[in-house]
């Protein structure tokens, strides 16, 4: 190994040393590679198991991997979801003295997935749809931060499911930049026509390979993230005016920021002078009101939704055991936690429990009652639903603890040197016919 | 196509007091390759965000030909942005990887046919349209995602920095291809570096510009021969133009022992005793014996046929840094003492004060 090899990490993981930098990371021993990423991205992107987690370790140049790993930090001290950086390592040499790529490593985020492994054999519009639903999500927070991605995509999110929903998750910030002062109208438009061209280009990737749902309209589907982001950018930055009598009309803007998954921290309002219009507006708005408040009354780390809906769950039991009395929402808390929660997860086969996360599984068991109970006509407990559950849904699922799918799968304009990229001599590759009638 | 033109356009940013760009005044033509160049934090890339409406313009005006888009938003100002980090797919064909974005754009299907036939015969692709990319070259795959852009026939295009990220061979010849696809094209292209060869061997016009104010703008040659300022000639050309202040003597300025003769009206316009002059690396003639300023060499850098000779020379009081270049095979050592003076008609002299140039061009060849 190298004498002068540099590790760039804020929590050092020495288990980051046994690794083999001395060798290209394409050849790499399969017994340090967890799944070989297929396909062709932009860098080399591979996945290492390290001290009980998995990581991503990817080869580029030594500017671009640390710009990165700060981009990310920094995204992730202002609590923007993406993945985790790790460490950036720079001066490696094979065992001749040749010098090697740099390196970026970051975490791989448990449980979150490419959506290419979010379809079996094609994409169907009700996921298509959540995918972008969830991507316009993660861009409003991204841009409330400040920070333009320059390079939106399906391929540089991952998606962790969410209670029926998706929750996005920042992979790539190559091209991303912060800005302080906050983004101006044409950077918010300019990230919105990136993400819908990607997108356009991914689905009709996906359908030239057979893989999408012949009702899916690529186009209308990307032309989704426009409308969804403006919807919900303009309800968490816009004015609204009413007049000074209709003030209760501030707890509703407030009440409706929480329904979507928002806290504001700053509220503008103005009054205008002898007028007796009131304008308010929120200032700072903060993602995660569920998750927070699960987390801060059971402890449970969830997703947005699911938060919610384990929430919703903990209110109908606090009704039950106590109708009609005001009884202290913690000590509640504790008991749906200690009598409801933890029972359910408990009687999890331990051979079943990397196929979903803890609250996801919640989640679908509450969703499983629900539809024996209308089959039934009839009360189901949450006991009886579990067995029924665990045998005939969970069993029946792939882990999704670690699903390692390439990064993207889209080829990228080469960056380094083309000498090194393969070519890949397939006269098999050329599509049948002439290129117009496809076009 | 269309000209671009910024007017008196200004960008300050919220919360500081000195604009980022100050009132830019620049015509680029029609069919041009304009560089912007300078150091981090000039302004450069900013300029080119205000055209592309990524940047608020918060005083003067921007157009694209006649119109002004000042307030336009930047998908309806018939830009490009080229090689945003452009992924190819690799389920599509390399036709409908240029071509899927004008889909989206509601182009028309024998439209899209033809204007990706033609971007393709440009760059050399034709061969190729019914192939998956997996199957093409790297520089083959480059040229697809710039056909991406072209099929998309923009007023302008516009690049920012877009070899930063490649390495040094592949930078080299990207650069020849955008230079030479661009003259074919003949789209007016505004193009950001920082890199001054970069944009000495593409640009038709150089602007350089320097914490937000330009300090020149005109062609390669122009800037190398007719700096404006010490800033100017400092930035452009490689290795850079020896700087120094020089003492004036009658009728010209001092070199050491020697006087080099400069123009009667410069030497009334310096205002002074001292001035800044400066002469590029290859104007500076090295003798090891006779007139001159005194320079001790340091090290020689031998390049094959040239070389250069990196010394230092005291000169009023101070100690300077000088570059020459001298023959490859036959030249002083290290540790020698050589003595210097410029072509006579290749001296550039500025205000010792405020940098500014004092007198007209330097004879060419």
């Amino acid at each position: 190994m190298s004498a002068s090899l540099n590790i760039t990490s804020a929590v050092v993981d020495p288990a980051l040393l046994d690794l083999p930098w001395n060798l290209p990371l394409d050849s790499w021993p399969d017994d340090a590679i967890v799944t070989l990423p297929k396909g062709i991205s932009r860098h080399l992107v591979r996945f290492v198991h390290l001290s009980g987690y998995v990581v991503a370790i990817k080869e580029t140049t030594e500017e671009m991997a640390r710009r990165e790993y700060d981009m990310l930090r920094t995204l992730q001290r202002l609590d923007a979801p993406c993945v985790e950086p790790v460490a950036v390592i720079t001066g490696r040499a094979s065992d001749d003295g040749a010098e090697l790529m740099p390196v970026l490593v970051t975490r791989h985020l448990r449980f979150s997935l490419p959506y290419r492994a979010l379809y079996s054999q094609t994409l169907r519009p009700s996921t298509a749809t959540r995918l972008v639903d969830a991507l316009a999500v993660l861009l409003v927070r991204l841009h409330l931060a400040g920070f333009f991605w320059g390079d939106v995509s399906l391929s540089n999110t991952l998606f962790r499911r969410d209670a029926g929903a998706f929750a996005a998750y920042l992979v790539d910030a190559e091209t991303g930049q912060l800005y302080e002062g906050g983004l101006s109208n044409g950077q918010r438009e300019n990230d919105l026509e990136i993400a819908r061209v990607n997108i356009a280009g991914e689905l009709l990737d996906l359908e030239a390979g057979g893989r999408l749902d012949e009702n899916i309209d690529a186009i209308d589907v990307s032309n989704g993230i426009v409308e969804a982001y403006r919807s919900l950018w303009s309800e968490l930055t816009g004015w609204e005016a009413f007049d000074q009598t209709e003030r209760w009309r501030i707890t509703q803007r407030v009440e409706r920021l929480n329904d979507l998954g928002f806290d504001i921290e700053e509220l503008a309002i103005t009054t205008a002078g002898d007028s007796t219009q009131v304008r308010i507006k929120p200032k700072v708005v903060d993602a995660g009101h569920h998750s927070r408040r699960l987390l801060r009354l059971t402890g449970i780390d969830a997703g947005e939704n699911q938060a919610r809906r384990l929430l919703n769950d903990l209110d109908s039991y606090a009704a039950a055991s106590y109708p009609g009395s005001d009884v202290d929402e913690e000590q509640v808390a504790h008991e749906w936690l200690s009598r409801v929660f933890e029972p359910v997860i408990r009687a999890i086969p331990r051979e079943l429990r990397g196929k979903l996360e803890e609250p996801e599984v919640f989640h679908q068991l509450l969703e499983h009652r629900w539809y024996l109970s209308q089959n039934e006509s009839r009360a189901i407990s949450l006991a009886e639903a579990l067995s029924s559950y665990i045998d005939s849904v969970l069993r029946h699922r792939r882990d999704e603890a670690t699903v390692i799918a390439p990064v993207t799968e889209s080829i990228g304009v080469p960056t380094l040197d083309t000498a090194a990229m393969p070519v890949i001599d397939d006269a098999d590759s050329d599509a049948p016919g002439s290129w117009r009638d496809k076009i | 196509m269309a000209s671009v033109k910024y007017d008196k356009a200004t960008r300050l940013y919220p919360g500081s007091t000195v604009p980022a760009v100050d009132a830019l005044d620049l015509d680029i033509a029609d069919g041009e390759f304009l560089v912007l160049v300078g150091p981090s934090g000039c302004g450069k890339s900013t300029s080119l965000r205000m055209l592309a409406g990524l940047e608020e313009v918060n005083a003067g005006d921007i157009f694209i030909g006649d119109r002004n888009v000042t307030d336009i938003p930047p998908k309806d100002r018939d830009i490009a942005m080229v090689f945003q980090n452009y992924a190819l797919y690799p389920h599509m064909s390399v036709a409908e990887n240029m071509g899927f974005a004008l889909k989206i754009a509601g182009v028309n299907k024998d439209e899209r046919a033809t204007r990706v036939l033609e971007a393709a015969k440009l760059l050399d692709l034709e061969p190729y349209l019914d192939r998956k990319p997996k199957a093409l070259s790297g520089g083959q795959r480059q040229r697809v995602a710039m056909g991406r852009a072209i099929v998309r026939q923009p007023q302008v295009f516009l690049m920012d920095e877009p070899l930063s990220n490649l390495d040094a061979k592949l930078r080299v010849q990207t650069r020849t291809q955008i230079a030479s696809l661009q003259r074919r094209l003949g789209v007016t292209t505004v193009y950001v570096t920082h890199d001054q060869t970069e944009a000495l061997t593409m640009g038709d016009r150089i602007c350089v510009l320097k914490d937000g104010i330009l300090q020149q703008v005109g062609t390669p040659r122009e800037l190398y021969e007719t700096p404006n300022n010490v800033f100017v000639a400092g930035f452009i050309g490689s290795p850079a133009m020896n700087l120094f202040p020089a003492e004036l003597a009658d009728g010209g300025v001092k070199f050491g022992t020697a006087v080099t003769p400069v123009e009667r009206s410069v030497i009334d316009a310096a205002g002074g005793k001292v001035v800044t002059v400066g002469v590029r690396p290859e104007d500076l003639i090295v003798s090891t014996s006779g007139n001159g300023l005194p320079v001790e060499v340091d090290i020689v850098e031998e390049l094959g046929a040239d070389g250069y000779l990196y010394g230092h020379a005291d000169v009023v009081g101070q100690r300077v840094d000088i570059v020459a270049r001298v023959d490859g095979r036959v030249h002083p050592h290290s540790g020698e003492t050589v003595f210097i003076t410029p072509e006579p008609k290749h001296v550039h002299v500025f205000n010792a004060e405020s940098g500014e140039r004092l007198n007209s061009a330097v004879a060419i060849g």
